[in-house]
């Protein structure tokens, strides 16, 4: 088996007495999708948080391409290419489209001064891919729908060259038809080598994008298993009772 | 906004609240000018009328940036007061025993120790706010009891004057900078204005943006132009009194020749003011300091998981907010010639209404720099025109607070009909 292009390994984190996480191990190949799930508060937007730098673990190695690094705020994780997509979006909404895509990585004249004409040129490159129907870049973000907010989100990860994608309910807000629109995305960036992790409530939309699954449970993993080797069941089990039916067989 | 007026503002692109300020400090005008019978539209009055609002003006333009960050700086007013003593105390009681009286070092260094002393009180302010997570409104509410009470003590209550004769042209009372000088700002300030325009829509074109049709660029740049050649105008069509200038060529022992006329030109005050603005507005559009401010208002988590250190901005704007709240104190003392312990009073209630009449909004994220500019002339005019007009101060107190509740009001159903906020 070759080295995963991101692993986390014993990841411990508490709040106060309260174990968050509690020493867990996950991993994601390239090309690949790993979901995330669980009840709230299992655990899983906390795992994240200490992969995208908002949140210090207390305990636990992380490896890039197996190699140890150390991950303290969000700048780190943007150094190793992880890009997260939040469930709240973590947008600007008073900023257009080209402020928040390039949010703490302006582009810059020879003056130092933010150069919003190439920024919002590099948006429209980029919109044009993900979704050509984006046309209002001068408007604050507030003004836009769920699934154009969510492609702003979606833009700002994907631009800069993200090799580890997060996406903390990416398809949460969205309607029908903008809900396909990821699912399509999330196939292409997998084509492209992107490593993905998947968090989601939706258990049959997991089974469809994911190829391995992480249940978690009072903040701790219950266990991986490949979508192919559970039927949805297994994993609701797994959910709700915290046990890995699999290994009790 | 009808038919063709409200196309043609599309086309302009042209800000409708900044119309509609302009609109509503016209009509204040004109209703001023009729009840006065003709004595507020001179050119005179509009002249006091700008030096009486720069003080605030400049203080509006910081506040704009803390509120923005959905904070509150509820001390300016006194920290303008003891900066201000502290420069009348420099300037009068130390640097003279230095360099002697009248040397030109000493408004400079005044100047630079006021502002130093500004930035560091305001961003130890900013600093209990963003590290301790004290509330803005309550650290800046101390701030208030705390300067007053220290600029009172410095003096003992007592009023620091004559402030050094350098110094007090900075308050443009007695510094203007005459016609010729005048104009050829005006004419820079032209020049550079279509250059800014030509350079913007080469760009847009380089890039394949939409542009304006030619003829709106050229509407809009004669537009801004005439308003800076019109103001410069209106500055250079107040003379200097006769009699003063009687004076002057009788202090050099020359006769004045008949019919001499001299005017005043750009109060130095003003052009602070001037240039504080611009340079404010760039570093809200054109900076990335300005960028996060606006993002953290929006968002502070958005901007945090950005990797925006927002504790560090909080520091920085107030930091910045006590800069300009020394540049004020500048302003302020040196057109008064004197330092007194009250001064500054009640200034940080002028310039939060200045900067939230010019629509900046207390929920955070959205303000603009000559919105607060013009909200402060909007103020101002009318506390004058009041005053001028015989209104009791008492009753000017109560319709100037009227107007800021009016004008909250108006914004927020103008957001809403725009979807703005």
């Amino acid at each position: 088996m070759s080295t995963p292009l991101l692993e986390m390994r014993n990841i411990s984190i508490h709040f106060g007495g309260i174990k968050a996480v509690d020493d867990v191990s996950i991993d994601v190949m390239p090309g690949e999708v790993v979901g995330l799930l669980g009840h709230n508060g299992a655990g899983k937007s906390t795992l994240i948080k200490i992969l995208s730098g908002a949140y210090k673990k207390d305990a636990g190695e992380i490896f890039v391409d197996g190699k140890k690094v150390e991950i303290n705020s969000p700048i780190d994780a943007r150094a190793h290419n992880i890009e997260t997509i939040y469930q709240t979006l973590a947008l600007s909404d008073n900023l257009d489209a080209a402020s928040n895509l390039f949010l703490g990585r302006e582009i810059t004249t020879k003056f130092g001064l933010v150069d919003d004409t190439a920024m919002e040129a590099e948006s429209r490159k980029i919109m044009a891919r993900l979704n050509p129907n984006f046309k209002r870049f001068s408007e604050p973000v507030r003004s836009l729908s769920g699934g154009q907010r969510q492609s702003v989100a979606i833009a700002r990860a994907v631009y800069f060259n993200a090799r580890i994608l997060i996406m903390d309910e990416p398809t949460a807000a969205l309607g029908v038809h903008e809900t396909a629109m990821v699912a399509d995305l999330i196939k292409e960036l997998k084509a492209q080598g992107l490593g993905i992790f998947l968090i989601s409530h939706d258990t049959r939309e997991m089974m469809e994008l994911c190829d391995r699954v992480s249940v978690m449970k009072n903040g701790q993993l219950i266990g991986t298993e490949r979508v192919e080797d559970v039927t949805e069941d297994d994993i609701l089990s797994m959910i709700i009772m915290g046990k890995n039916p699999k290994k009790a067989a | 906004m009808s038919g063709g007026l409200g196309n043609l503002i599309k086309t302009l692109q042209i800000d409708t609240r900044l119309l509609g300020m302009i609109g509503a400090f016209i009509a204040i005008s004109l209703v001023f000018h009729v009840a006065t019978g003709g004595t507020f539209l001179t050119p005179r009055n509009l002249f006091t009328l700008t030096l009486q609002t720069a003080s605030v003006a400049v203080m509006a333009t910081g506040m704009v940036f803390v509120i923005v960050t959905r904070n509150i700086d509820l001390s300016i007013g006194s920290l303008l007061g003891i900066i201000g003593m502290l420069m009348g105390v420099i300037q009068v009681q130390i640097l003279p025993d230095f360099v002697g009286f009248g040397h030109p070092s000493i408004w400079i260094i005044t100047v630079l120790i006021g502002l130093v002393l500004g930035a560091v009180i305001g961003g130890f302010q900013g600093w209990l706010i963003g590290y301790l997570t004290i509330p803005s409104f309550i650290v800046t509410l101390g701030g208030l009891l705390i300067w007053r009470g220290g600029a009172w003590w410095v003096s003992k209550g007592t009023t620091i004057s004559p402030l050094d004769p350098n110094f007090v042209m900075l308050g443009g009372a007695s510094g203007t900078i005459g016609v010729t000088a005048s104009w050829g700002l005006a004419i820079v300030g032209s020049i550079l204005t279509v250059l800014f325009l030509i350079s913007t829509r080469r760009k847009h074109i380089s890039h394949g943006f939409a542009v304006k049709p030619l003829w709106a660029e050229y509407a809009l740049g004669a537009i801004l132009v005439g308003a800076i050649c019109g103001i410069t105008a209106i500055m250079n069509a107040y003379l200097v009194p006769t009699r003063i200038l009687e004076r002057r060529f009788a202090a050099e022992g020359l006769e004045m020749p008949e019919g001499y006329t001299e005017a005043y030109g750009f109060p130095i005050s003003v052009l602070i003011v001037l240039f504080v603005t611009i340079a404010m507005t760039i570093v809200a559009k054109k900076t990335r300091f300005g960028r996060y401010v606006f993002a953290m208002g929006g968002n502070p988590d958005a901007a945090e998981l950005s990797g925006i250190n927002t504790r560090m901005l909080t520091v920085k704007v107030f930091a910045l907010m006590g800069a300009l709240t020394a540049i004020a104190a500048v302003i302020a003392s040196a057109r008064l010639g004197s330092a007194g312990s009250s001064l500054g009073e009640l200034d940080e209630l002028r310039v939060i209404a200045a900067a939230v009449i010019g629509g900046t909004a207390l929920a955070g994220g959205v303000g603009t720099i000559y919105g607060a500019i013009l909200g402060a002339l909007i103020m101002q005019a009318l506390v004058s025109g009041m005053g001028m007009v015989g209104v009791d101060s008492p009753l000017q107190n109560m319709i100037v607070g009227g107007v800021l509740i009016l004008a909250v009001w108006i914004d927020i159903i103008y957001r809403r009909k725009t979807g703005d906020a």
